[in-house]
């Protein structure tokens, strides 16, 4: 039961990027070109969900625990905007310019878009495990050097 | 500039689908639907918390599933760049969403419902980034 409410928001999620047409690359590369073929159909998928989902905030966050018997709500912890946020969020915008696609999309298109999806899959892992592995690496090298 | 395209009705009516899950794994899970995070954590996992993570990525495959049978539209989607761009474009985004602990999901939806400062922020710089990108790579370059 807890799996399958996790399940149903899956499927949504999914639904809601085909039916908005964030699955396509090209549509969303011109949603970027401001200045060439613009398409403005991305801010208005941003801002359906954000209309959505400011209207459900407000009301979840005056709950202290969420549906699920044992579950907490857990919201980053993080306030400071850090150099980290800054320079991963300037990177995965060059990234989403250069190929159309964020990680929504490829999982969501993934069953019929053909092999540059799975091609991406395979990229983004690669990216994504690396990066995680060296902050790792970093924070046990931390560690360490704080026990000394 | 020209406007090509524009799906405005689709598209608010996608959004919500996509506000009413991130709605719904928040109000039954406590969780943040951000994509990047989500997969992050099944690539690198922990212990107990890895089923609902492959569910959630599941069912947004399932999702997608769904729409081609009814439409049979999945065809009609192609790349927009060669497979060289494509392997460099995913391994930018692995890196960047890992770095910025967010993509358009997290940041750009939960993060800016949420009023985060560190979304907010995160959004308006990818965002900048990714027209700089596609403006250099359409009109400079192309």
């Amino acid at each position: 039961m807890k799996l399958f409410i996790v399940l149903v928001s899956g499927i949504l999620f999914g639904l809601g990027l085909s039916y908005g047409q964030m699955i396509d690359p090209n549509k969303v590369i011109n949603f970027l070109d401001i200045t060439g073929t613009w398409d403005p159909s991305l801010a208005f998928v941003m801002g359906g969900a954000l209309v959505v989902n400011i209207v459900a905030f407000h009301f979840t966050s005056k709950r202290k625990r969420p549906l699920i018997a044992g579950e907490t709500f857990r919201k980053p912890s993080k306030q400071d905007i850090d150099k980290p946020l800054l320079i991963g969020a300037a990177l995965f915008g060059i990234g989403w310019g250069i190929a159309g696609y964020c990680p929504g999309p490829m999982f969501a298109s993934v069953s019929f878009a053909g092999s540059s999806v799975w091609l991406i899959i395979v990229a983004y892992s690669v990216g994504t495990l690396v990066t995680k592995l060296v902050i790792k690496y970093i924070n046990n090298q931390k560690i360490k050097t704080d026990i000394a | 500039m020209t406007i090509v395209n524009f799906t405005p009705y689709a598209a608010l009516f996608g959004g919500a689908l996509i506000g009413s899950a991130a709605a719904i794994l928040y109000l039954f899970k406590g969780r943040i639907a951000g994509i990047s995070g989500i997969f992050g954590g099944i690539l690198l996992p922990d212990k107990t918390d890895l089923s609902w993570r492959v569910v959630f990525i599941a069912g947004i495959i399932i999702g997608g599933f769904i729409w081609n049978l009814i439409t049979g539209e999945g065809k009609n989607i192609t790349a927009a760049v060669e497979p060289l761009w494509i392997i460099i474009a995913g391994l930018i985004v692995g890196v960047g969403t890992t770095l910025g602990s967010g993509c358009t999901s997290g940041h750009g939806i939960c993060g800016i419902s949420r009023f985060s400062p560190r979304s907010i922020f995160a959004t308006l710089t990818f965002m900048a980034t990714g027209f700089i990108s596609v403006f250099i790579i359409r009109h400079l370059l192309g």
